[in-house]
């Protein structure tokens, strides 16, 4: 047993757990967090992305021991407090979303890479850029469609807190 | 998975003695493919070694000719880094190319190095960019480090603390990913030194793993364009086939990725 | 159309669960006490069970169970059953084996579960699970139809002989061959439906409580019919009696078909928590749920089609062997005949059809309905036939299925259907119109400078859908009628909630549902919920499949509706007065039409459970439920229209344009519908360049991983062009005919055809992968060089 302590949504937790505890099992199962999803278990399908110290990474591919120390948000942590991200609107409004278990995952994606390119976004590059989360629901056109409409929002919030 | 213990290095001599005083452990680095062969049950460890925190194996610097990156950076860290950018930008593209998004925030050079998946795309660029594998008691040549499938040099308990690459005059890289696994089927760094030698590296398509192309070496040292490739052709007979791709079909793979590397120099193609 | 009602391009209302993790998936859930099961399955694709050591298992750290096939049947669990009955030609029922849920004797696939163990851990069990020892024979496998067929096969259940389940027909085979002697020109294909394995998103769970004071049961289950799933527990499978089950399927992730069976695991979990006591959770892994989840398609077909000198079809000729894996699942044996064979004239007028389907065991994983079940497969044998023929006759695509569209309805096919409503020629113009299909060749030209191939491809498709009116489908063998049921509770104050027998796993019910509701009762959206998914809420229901909950599920809250609707109006015209036939109901007013007397509707639903002024003989209160029974199938239709780019160095396909134009009768809500189209496209799209479920010869699953099996990428797409025609349906109330299905239906077709267009060769199969196509490339000559000569 491993004794691990991390901030989990700005929240500090420590518990007891065994030294095999994948990070997604520690999330799910001992802070109760079920937002985050296990749909394979070849690190292939993305449901299960959280930020780990401000990078996507896949939980199920993260040992919780691995994690002691960090920081972490879920999709349980990303909305301010009734006032949902940008992107977590767009996905609703954009109907990018069906049986909603690739969701917390795809969001988690969509908003680590809207933050790694400032510049902006073209189709292909979310495209590209979505190789690691599957959605067999939608066909991904109408996820690219609210990522590209959220980066587009943020970038204009940016440029308003900038002016 | 099966139980283990998991123990945190903060040294890469502690990392050694926690290794040997395990009976099978392993180092854990980035685990993208460690933790789901794992989770599989297709290995077994009583302890991992949890090389992450090491911070002599971080880093990345240029002198004079050589680029040496530690081998705790992160995929995305070495994609990411203006000194690998402005001294091998191929190399930069190739990086960022691995996996996706997520695995290149966990995974690190020196685990896919070490780790010698014939798949994987860093060894094609230790090959063509004559690197050499830093370990924590030796140097070893790229030719002489990648022996086998998932077979390096390396020593029981050895760590890969870090790569140093040839800064090459230009060089390129092309892949056509498994439509699966999205792992190269096929990958090809080609690398044009200022010595005036040719490097070419393969990845994905060898039955032994990645392999230099010698014979496009020599083609290309005269005439470094894909002209220079017309009429060679590689042995189906030394190629991997699965039901993705067969060896004839990676053969042909191979030549084309080559002549793509040669037309994207200073980058990095992806096909799938 | 207001502004949420039919029609309105609504943002869902369940959104905000998901987009925030609350959703609640089986896994989700836990009970106090709660204990995890973990599987012991079969390494091997058929062997005989010697004997289960489980000493070293029971020892092990928190294990409180292991429980084997011989406990079962002792306890008296019954076998899993197919619900449907298909006869051979000669009369003869189908040939099924025994399935126990847990294998005593023989398995006969990977995967197939022989005994389960029950731990305090999920970690516990697996451990435990690992260490239950097996003496297997090895007994030889077959993987494929052929191989199965052939003589001397492995013999895989004593109840069918040579392997083969039923030998169907429909049709008359000399009519048939009479009508092909006066054929003009006769084009043969030979082709292959790839299997796939449905891959949705959320693995299979299922969580049993037993409670042993009230002798009940619980169970969450991953379910697009719970109701189906209790009856049949009970019924057949003898786990719980009905009135003593409540089954419980929550938010579901995707189905696809693959999520309507009652599998294994789920009656042991329920077994299993009366057994040791103990609330008992599994949940699959992907791996499992490639070994074990109903897998779909998997036909050979040969077929022909025979044309007079007008290019006007005479008759067709289909020869199909569908692979049923080891057993036969729920639906499995209606799939490759009533949902196949009966959608083979596609939107042409045939005038004669037959069709022979031989369904064979193999010892592969059982293979049922997967999105479309049947009807991709039919649609694939039309289409690619009519590219073909097309091709052969030296005319134009589009023109040649111009030649034979169906334009009178109702259209009698020879095969069963009745076409109620369409029009054809309306979507195929708007495909081609959409994809500007006449400005091909100067892409193709282009495209050739930069070398690289293009290619082109239509289908137009047909489905059956609404299923379905349970008289007919008994006659043809069902064993449940596929009727769907309503309840809608207005409550005092007027807010109202309905429940349905449909169930929403993505479809977005909760919104189109209330979409109708809000139209016809002036309530708005948010007024609304929508029940589903439990037995003890709902009082029964056929579920969710076949793009079926709009056209018959909401068909039957409709007809609910119109029994709130009656009661309201009757209760506002003697509170208000006026005559019953004055009353109307909108915007959340009950008035007198052309007066300016009215109530709130508010006021009116209270009036009703006050009961202090009621009419004479009324009850109190305002529910009604109503059960719909559909007259007919329903049947969408459209053109799918794909253009593909082609690396002939690679054979790497990279598809540049895809437009869809469906009729799907009316619509409740656009922005849903397009999404349904999409993911139908995009699984439609993965089976023809992506998937394919590989089996080796020893039985083998290739193909057990994403690793292995290629799930189709946002990279690997493109965006779609969606557009509709509509042809109301005249078969329902609503006009609905469905849209769930028609994208993977109609999609494959297009894709294939496109690609051999591109390349100069008809001989390539699904999935076409790289190394295929530069194959056939190869084989036809091709290459950049020649192509451009």
């Amino acid at each position: 047993m491993v004794t691990v302590t991390m901030t989990v949504n700005g929240r500090q937790v420590s518990k007891e757990v065994e030294d095999r505890r994948l990070l997604v099992d520690f999330l799910r199962e001992d802070l109760g967090l079920t937002g985050t999803h296990v749909g394979c278990d070849t690190s292939q399908c993305g449901a299960c992305v959280v930020h780990l110290d401000g990078k996507a990474v896949k939980s199920c591919t993260v040992l919780a021991a691995q994690a002691d120390g960090g920081s972490v948000k879920t999709i349980e942590g990303l909305a301010n407090g009734a006032d949902l991200h940008p992107l977590q609107a767009a996905f609703k409004e954009h109907h990018g979303l069906q049986c909603g278990f690739c969701t917390p995952g795809m969001i988690m994606s969509g908003v680590d890479l809207i933050e790694r390119h400032p510049d902006g976004l073209d189709e292909k590059t979310v495209r590209v850029e979505l190789e690691g989360n599957i959605c067999r629901c939608t066909g991904y056109h109408n996820i690219v469609k609210a990522i590209l409409a959220a980066a587009e929002e943020m970038r204009g919030g940016m440029r308003q807190a900038a002016e | 998975m099966y139980p283990l213990s998991y123990r945190r290095a903060s040294s890469v001599d502690e990392a050694r003695r926690l290794f040997q005083e395990a009976s099978d452990a392993a180092y854990l680095a980035g685990g993208h493919t460690l933790l789901p062969t794992m989770k599989q049950r297709l290995a077994v460890h009583d302890v991992l070694v949890d090389l992450t925190r090491i911070e002599a194996m971080r880093g990345i610097s240029v002198s004079g000719d050589t680029l040496t990156i530690g081998g705790g950076m992160t995929h995305a860290e070495v994609s990411e880094s203006s000194e690998v950018k402005g001294a091998i930008s191929s190399l930069a593209a190739m990086v960022g190319s691995i996996g996706d998004a997520q695995v290149r925030h966990r995974g690190t050079i020196g685990g896919s190095i070490a780790n010698n998946d014939p798949a994987a795309d860093y060894p094609s660029a230790a090959l063509a960019l004559a690197a050499t594998i830093k370990t924590d008691s030796r140097e070893i040549a790229a030719d002489d480090f990648f022996t086998a499938l998932y077979e390096t040099a390396l020593e029981e308990g050895e760590i890969v603390t870090g790569v140093s690459f040839r800064i090459p005059e230009t060089a390129g890289y092309a892949k056509f990913r498994n439509p699966a696994s999205r792992y190269p089927m096929a990958g090809v760094f080609v690398a044009k030194h200022k010595d005036g030698s040719v490097r070419v590296g393969v990845t994905g398509a060898g039955m032994e793993g990645a392999f230099r192309w010698h014979e496009a070496e020599e083609a290309l040292a005269g005439n470094f364009s894909g002209e220079a490739l017309a009429g060679i052709s590689l042995d189906p007979g030394m190629m991997m086939g699965d039901i993705h791709g067969s060896p004839e079909y990676r053969a042909n793979l191979v030549a084309v990725m080559a002549g793509r590397a040669l037309a994207n120099l200073g980058s990095a193609e992806a096909i799938i | 159309m207001t502004v949420e009602g039919i029609g309105a391009r609504v943002a869902r209302k369940e959104d905000k669960r998901f987009i925030t993790g609350k959703g609640r998936y089986v896994d989700d859930m836990a009970v106090p006490g709660m204990k995890h099961a973990a599987f012991v399955r079969s390494p091997h694709a058929h062997a005989r069970i010697g004997s289960i050591n489980a000493e070293a298992a029971k020892g092990m750290p928190g294990v409180i169970a292991v429980l084997t096939g011989g406990e079962m049947a002792a306890d008296g669990i019954g076998n899993l059953i197919c619900g449907w009955m298909i006869h051979s030609k000669d009369g003869s029922p189908m040939n099924m084996g025994a399935w126990p849920a847990l294998a005593s004797e023989t398995v006969r696939f990977v995967g197939q579960a022989v005994a389960v163990v029950i731990a305090d851990t999920k970690g516990q069990a697996r451990d435990a699970a690992d260490a239950v020892e097996v003496a297997w024979e090895e007994l030889p496998a077959v993987s494929d139809v052929t191989s199965a067929l052939a003589e001397g096969a492995p013999q895989i259940h004593p109840e069918a002989a040579g392997n083969l389940i039923y030998d169907w027909e429909i049709g008359s085979k000399p009519e048939v061959d009479a009508a092909f002697q006066g054929a003009a020109h006769v084009c043969r294909i030979e082709l292959t439906n790839n299997r796939l394995v449905p891959n949705a998103m959320e693995p299979r769970a299922a969580l049993a409580q037993y409670d042993a004071a009230d002798d009940h049961f619980t169970l969450w289950t991953t379910s697009q019919n719970p109701h189906t799933a209790r009856l049949v527990l009970s019924a057949f499978y003898n786990v719980a009696p009905e009135h003593k089950l409540r089954v419980i399927a929550p938010d579901v992730g995707g189905g696809f078909g693959s999520k309507i069976y009652i599998y294994p695991e789920e009656i042991v979990c329920l077994w299993a928590s009366k057994k040791t006591g103990e609330p008992v959770k599994w949940t699959g892994d992907r791996s499992e749920a490639f070994l074990t989840d109903a897998h779909g398609r998997d036909h050979v077909t040969v077929a022909e089609m025979a044309f007079d000198a007008n290019n006007k079809i005479l008759g067709f000729k289909i020869d199909t062997i569908a692979n049923f894996g080891a057993y036969m699942s729920l639906f499995s044996s209606a799939v490759p005949t009533y949902l196949y064979a009966t959608l083979l004239s596609g939107q042409y007028d045939i005038p004669l059809i037959h069709c022979n389907v031989r369904a064979v065991y193999t010892t592969t994983a059982p293979v049922d309905a997967y999105r479309g079940a049947g009807r991709p497969e039919a649609t694939y044998v039309v289409e690619r036939m009519m590219e073909t023929a097309a091709r052969e006759l030296g005319v134009s695509p589009a023109e040649l299925r111009r030649t034979n569209f169906i334009r009178e309805f109702p259209h009698q096919t020879p095969v069963i259907m009745m076409y109620d409503a369409g029009d054809y020629d309306a979507s195929l113009n708007a495909a081609l119109a959409a994809s500007d299909y006449d400005g091909f060749g100067a892409r193709k030209a282009e495209a050739e400078r930069r070398g690289k191939l293009r290619g082109i491809g239509i289908s137009c498709y047909i489905e059956a859908c609404g299923i379905a009116p349970s008289k007919a489908v008994g006659s043809l063998g069902a064993g449940v009628g596929l009727w769907e049921s309503a309840e809608v509770r207005v409550n005092p104050v007027g807010t109202i909630e309905v429940l349905t027998g449909s169930h929403s796993h993505g479809q977005g019910h909760e919104t189109t549902f209330a979409q109708l509701v809000a139209s016809r009762l002036g309530v708005p959206l948010d007024n609304i919920s929508i029940v589903h998914g439990d037995t003890d809420k709902v009082q029964f229901g056929m579920g969710t499949y076949g793009s079926r909950s709009g056209a018959v599920g909401m068909s039957a809250i409709s007809k609910a509706i119109d029994k709130v609707e009656a009661k309201a109006k009757k209760l506002a015209a003697h509170l208000l007065e006026a005559s019953e036939g004055d009353i109307e109901i909108a915007d959340g007013e009950v008035r007198v039409a052309g007066t300016d007397k009215k109530l709130g509707w508010h006021e009116v639903c209270l009036a009703a459970y006050t009961a202090h002024n009621l009419p004479d003989g009324m009850e109190p209160g305002l529910k009604e439920g109503a059960f719909y029974d559909p007259t007919n199938f329903t049947f969408p239709a459209g053109a799918y229209v794909c253009e593909v780019e082609i690396d002939p160095d690679t054979g790497h396909t990279d598809i540049v344009s895809f437009v869809a134009a469906d009729d799907f009768g009316r619509i409740i809500n656009p922005l849903i519908v397009e999404g349904q189209v999409h993911g139908g496209i995009a699984q439609g799209i993965g089976q023809a360049l992506l998937e394919g479920c590989v089996y080796d010869e020893g039985g083998q699953l290739i193909t057990a991983t994403f690793n292995d099996y290629a799930m189709p990428r946002a990279h690997d797409l493109p965006s779609f062009n969606v557009s509709t025609t509509e042809t109301i349906c005249p078969s329902n109330p609503l006009g609905i005919k469905g849209c769930g299905e028609a994208g993977a239906i109609g999609s494959p077709p297009a894709v294939m055809n496109a690609i051999t267009d591109a390349i100069g060769n008809n001989d390539l199969s699904m999935p076409a992968t790289p190394e295929k196509v530069w194959r056939a490339l190869r084989a036809a000559g091709g290459g950049m060089r020649e192509a451009a000569e």
